[in-house]
């Protein structure tokens, strides 16, 4: 017979779930609402939604209790603290692009902002464990609902971006069974701490295992990260799915994905095994530049913003590669920065989404849509134009920053190959960000009409993109400020 | 007078973004006042000039990440001063003369960002500012070839664009890698170029980096072979963007060989020097050469412009006073004379709609004061003594002959094929039978091309005549750079040669 086990609830360290706790809750209590009344709107939603989030953005930033809780399931410490931060901020500013001009099925819906909520409750799940099943559950959990708000815009490439994603993520979610399944057998363990240090304690461990385990989670997160070769869903999906989503889509699950590499990839990279090493290294030159070469070619915006995001997740993911703490906390501030830009530039994408595909057989937002786009709206044209120099990381721009301390990670871990890669993709990268500049800037508009370019545009909008230029704009004036906060938490957690 | 600098470097900028406010009709006028005021500023920051002090002044230095050591760090010094004022000055000629109705609002603010941007590469010694400065100019020049070029512009706009930006990538790395190597060394992180002055570095590192940095400012000045982007950006470009690129943005990379590679490297300039200069030779001889075959007037401006460039090389990678001092003077009178000049393609070509030669003959008898300036600025071009493209012409070579006579006598055919093209354009344009009947009505000059264009002439034959005002302040700010230098050499050969090609007579 088993013996009972009486713990303190003060050893469970609930506040640690706190977080959590307020969007499921949130989740419920929005579906609830919904059965009892049927006068909620989409702005009641949005709005409700976005003050759960604000709420347990309060929470977060204001845990200081002890890292670990919940049986050691859960681990708060700095880099989860810092990519909740992000994945809330992130999905409060993506919310408010539900407030469009033009209606929408999904966003009428109730069961969309609760899907909502659990998703984000999903990636923080991720971010705040260092457990293989729990981050299991809440890659499952976010995964799950993903899908099913991508299908709920209804239209015909949305159920096929749908079911893409989804098989796709089943596959993933097989391969990441599979990996834990061999961490497991090889180490009896399921913590990640303990994965590593009993890899380094037990000598006569099986290589071929170790190798399978390790290729089964890069090709797990390597779906969710989107890395090169478990990338070919992106630009289909995201052009599946409502630029709103896509552009959710290329910031939070990655950073989510990213921060349980970190956790587990630089366990392994610490073993200083030569092989993994290398993996690493063609991994990231991979995702970077044939992210890069195949935007070359893209004739819709959307797309190519969807390799980008490719490049940029490969460009950063070479922070894990190189594993110095300034380079990790680079990862966190690239993304930040890369958020409120890719943020900008979907937006613009969203704001002009017309009923109909006006300029092209199958894309929404073909280059030729922009041609010209300065003459007609010059506004909107200027500040697209900063989000893809910003993108190409044009100085002072925000992304030229977190490039910028990437490469001198980089260059000071003595990556000087890497560094070299990275300046060169760099280079690539311009030419598709700058062919969208000519198209607005350079080409004559095919027709003066003003409002086919905001037929989606609201004051709400408006804002968002008014905050997105305002921070790529000057990003350089917050960034020592940021940085030090990145910096303090990363180094705190040991990274 | 403390913060002039800041004020001088972000005047336009603000300006500019004022200019979105002003009506389209008066906006031609907001940017030429803007271009004086700005002007001034910068002669004010002349008579501010210590001449006393060789090193740097008027510094404004405050941190800016201090997680990352990087500054904003503002000064000038004898070098880069006559080069702000440059910029500012021909920023303004080149708005004097503008005749582009379309759209004359954005390029105003082009103009006024791009002057930012040329202002501040040339005032800024925080390494990273310099950067940034230096990329975030390629956005407007892009955008002003771009939207009012000829037909090929997008193409040219382009390949100008990917051209220097990638480029200068590399020299990131290198930047950062220099920034790294200062950490291991000191304990601190720091992007100032005066601090970097301090750092001696190893043989090996020398060259890797002297590499990561020569690609950029070679691109940009453009060396052969780089220069392909340079003809077509020319001959795509409005004239007031071929008067900015020629007269400022080539001078850039020039600037930064003497700011940066000559006392960040010293050992690897002295190593690479026969290399680059034989690179130069070549340069002169070979686009000399090019520029007589060529029949676009404008096409010969821009083929003369990289010769010209290959003897400022030249000046540069001599490692004396006199070749470095040379070469800055005559990045100004290169400055002055090709934007003259290109303005002066821009009057013709706007009358006729043509640059070929075959369509012209015979105008200096219908636009005779034309005729007259055109011939002043080709002598300027040439290197006629008594004008301004002698002193840095002579000063260059004069320099480069401590260290190897033979290249310098062949360089120096490159004032002779200078001639020969020159002469050979004015020739077939303005002399002869006036048979082409286009030709036969066109108007002389007008009030806006003379007040482009006089003060422009009054330059090259004053500073012809007299260039020690700024002759002086450049060489002692050069031989202070000489004697970082010096300090700073680790290689025995490295250390004789900077001897020798600074006493006379070649140190023997």
């Amino acid at each position: 017979m088993l013996e009972p086990i009486s713990i303190s609830l003060q050893a469970l360290n609930l506040p640690s779930l706190l977080p959590v706790g307020i969007l499921i809750v949130g989740a419920i209590f929005i579906i609830v609402l919904d059965l009892v009344t049927k006068s909620g709107s989409k702005s009641f939603y949005t709005m409700l939604s976005i003050l759960f989030i604000l709420l347990d953005l309060g929470v977060v930033i204001g845990y200081y209790g002890e890292a670990r809780g919940m049986f050691d399931l859960v681990l708060v410490d700095g880099i989860a603290k810092i990519s909740q931060i992000i994945v809330l901020v992130t999905s409060a500013f993506f919310l408010l692009l539900a407030m469009s001009q033009r209606r929408f099925q999904e966003f009428s819906m109730a069961e969309f902002y609760a899907l909502f909520l659990f998703m984000i409750a999903g990636f923080q799940f991720m971010t705040i464990s260092d457990n293989l099943i729990l981050i299991f559950v809440g890659l499952e959990t976010a995964s799950l609902s993903l899908y099913t708000m991508i299908a709920m815009h209804n239209r015909k490439k949305a159920f096929e971006a749908a079911i893409k994603y989804f098989t796709m993520g089943a596959l993933a979610a097989g391969f990441y069974t599979m990996g834990s399944l061999l961490f497991y057998a090889l180490t009896g363990s399921i913590e990640i701490h303990e994965i590593a240090n009993r890899v380094i304690l037990n000598d006569n461990l099986s290589v071929v295992a170790l190798i399978a385990a390790t290729i089964f989670m890069i090709g797990a997160l390597g779906f969710k990260i989107s890395i090169v070769p478990f990338h070919t869903w992106t630009p289909d999906i995201y052009e599946g799915s409502s630029a709103a989503l896509a552009g959710y889509m290329s910031i939070v699950p990655k950073i989510a994905g990213f921060v349980v590499a970190m956790r587990l990839f630089e366990a392994l990279l610490n073993l200083n095994v030569l092989w993994i090493e290398n993996m690493f290294y063609i991994l990231v030159i991979a995702t970077m530049t044939v992210g890069n070469i195949t935007a070359l070619v893209q004739e819709d915006v959307k797309r190519m913003l969807a390799y980008s995001s490719i490049a940029h997740a490969g460009f950063v993911l070479s922070a894990i590669l190189i594993g110095t703490s300034e380079a990790n906390s680079g990862l966190f501030l690239y993304w930040i920065l890369f958020m409120f830009t890719n943020l900008g530039a979907f937006t613009v994408l969203w704001m002009t989404r017309h009923k109909k595909n006006l300029w092209d057989e199958r894309y929404q937002h073909p280059f030729v849509k922009f041609k010209g786009l300065a003459k007609i709206n010059p506004f909107m044209a200027t500040m697209m134009a900063f989000f893809m120099f910003s993108l190409a990381g044009v100085p002072p721009l925000s992304v030229f920053w977190g490039k910028l301390y990437l490469i001198s990670a980089a260059v000071n871990a003595g990556f000087i190959y890497l560094a070299i890669f990275m300046a060169l993709n760099s280079a690539i990268a311009v030419y598709y960000y700058m062919k969208l500049v000519i198209f607005m800037f350079l080409m004559e508009p095919a027709s003066e009409e003003k409002a086919i370019f905001t037929t989606n545009a609201t004051p709400v909008l408006k804002v968002v993109l008014a905050v997105a230029v305002a921070f790529t704009i000057f990003a350089s004036l917050f960034i020592d400020k940021i940085l030090a906060f990145i910096i303090y938490h990363v180094t705190m957690s040991g990274f | 007078m403390d913060y002039i600098l800041s004020l001088v470097v972000f005047f336009p900028i603000v300006a500019g973004s004022f200019a979105f406010l002003v009506d389209a009709k008066s906006v031609r006028v907001f940017g030429i006042a803007v271009a004086i005021i700005e002007f001034f500023l910068s002669i004010v920051l002349w008579l501010g000039f210590d001449y006393g002090i060789d090193g740097m002044q008027m510094v404004e230095h405050f941190s800016l990440i201090s997680q990352f050591g990087m500054s904003y760090y503002l000064a000038v010094d004898g070098i880069s001063l006559f080069l702000v004022i440059l910029s500012t000055f021909m920023t303004m000629v080149a708005l004097f003369a503008l005749s582009i109705e379309k759209d004359i609002k954005n390029l105003i603010i082009a103009v006024l960002f791009l002057e930012t941007t040329m202002v501040g590469v040339f005032l800024s010694l925080d390494i990273i500012l310099f950067y940034l400065f230096w990329e975030a100019s390629l956005v407007p020049m892009l955008y002003i070839i771009g939207a009012w070029g000829s037909e090929r512009r997008i193409y040219a706009a382009i390949k100008f664009f990917l051209y220097t930006f990638a480029g200068s990538v590399l020299m990131l790395v290198g930047i950062l890698y220099m920034g790294h190597l200062y950490y291991e060394t000191t304990g601190i992180w720091s992007f100032a170029i005066t601090d970097w002055y301090q750092m001696v570095l190893p043989f090996n590192l020398q060259l890797w980096l002297f590499g990561a940095f020569f690609l950029a400012f070679a691109i940009k000045v453009p060396m052969f072979p780089f220069h392909t982007w340079l003809p077509y950006a020319h001959g795509q470009a409005p004239t007031i963007g071929s008067v900015l690129l020629a007269a400022v943005m080539l001078k850039m990379g020039t600037y930064g060989f003497v700011r940066f590679s000559l006392p960040l490297f010293p050992d690897a300039s002295i190593y690479f020097m026969i290399p680059i200069a034989i690179i130069a030779t070549v340069m002169v001889i070979y686009a000399a050469m090019v520029a007589y075959a060529q029949e676009d007037m404008k096409q010969v401006i821009a083929y003369s412009s990289i010769s010209h460039m290959g003897v400022i090389i030249l000046g540069t990678f001599a490692m004396n006073t006199e070749g470095i001092s040379g070469s800055i003077f005559m990045m100004i009178s290169h400055g002055i004379v090709s934007g003259a000049l290109f303005m002066l393609v821009g009057v013709i070509y706007e009358r006729r709609h043509t640059k070929m030669m075959r369509e012209f003959g015979g105008l200096a008898s219908v636009m005779p004061s034309f005729a007259t300036i055109y011939a002043i600025m080709l002598m300027g071009s040439v290197g006629l003594p008594l004008t301004i493209g002698f002193i840095g012409e002579f000063l260059s070579l004069m320099g480069f002959y401590r260290i190897d006579w033979i290249i310098t006598m062949i360089a120096g055919t490159g004032i002779i094929l200078g001639a020969v093209y020159m002469l050979s354009l004015y020739k077939r344009s303005f002399f002869g039978p006036l048979v082409n009947d286009e030709n036969k009505k066109l108007k002389d000059l007008n009030f806006k091309e003379y007040s482009a264009l006089i003060p422009l002439v009054f330059l090259v034959i004053l500073l012809g005549i007299y260039p020690k005002p700024v002759l002086d302040p450049i060489s002692s700010s050069v031989k202070n750079m000489i004697r970082i230098m010096d300090k700073k050499v680790i290689n025995k050969e490295s250390k004789e040669i900077l001897y020798k090609a600074n006493s006379i007579g070649g140190g023997r």
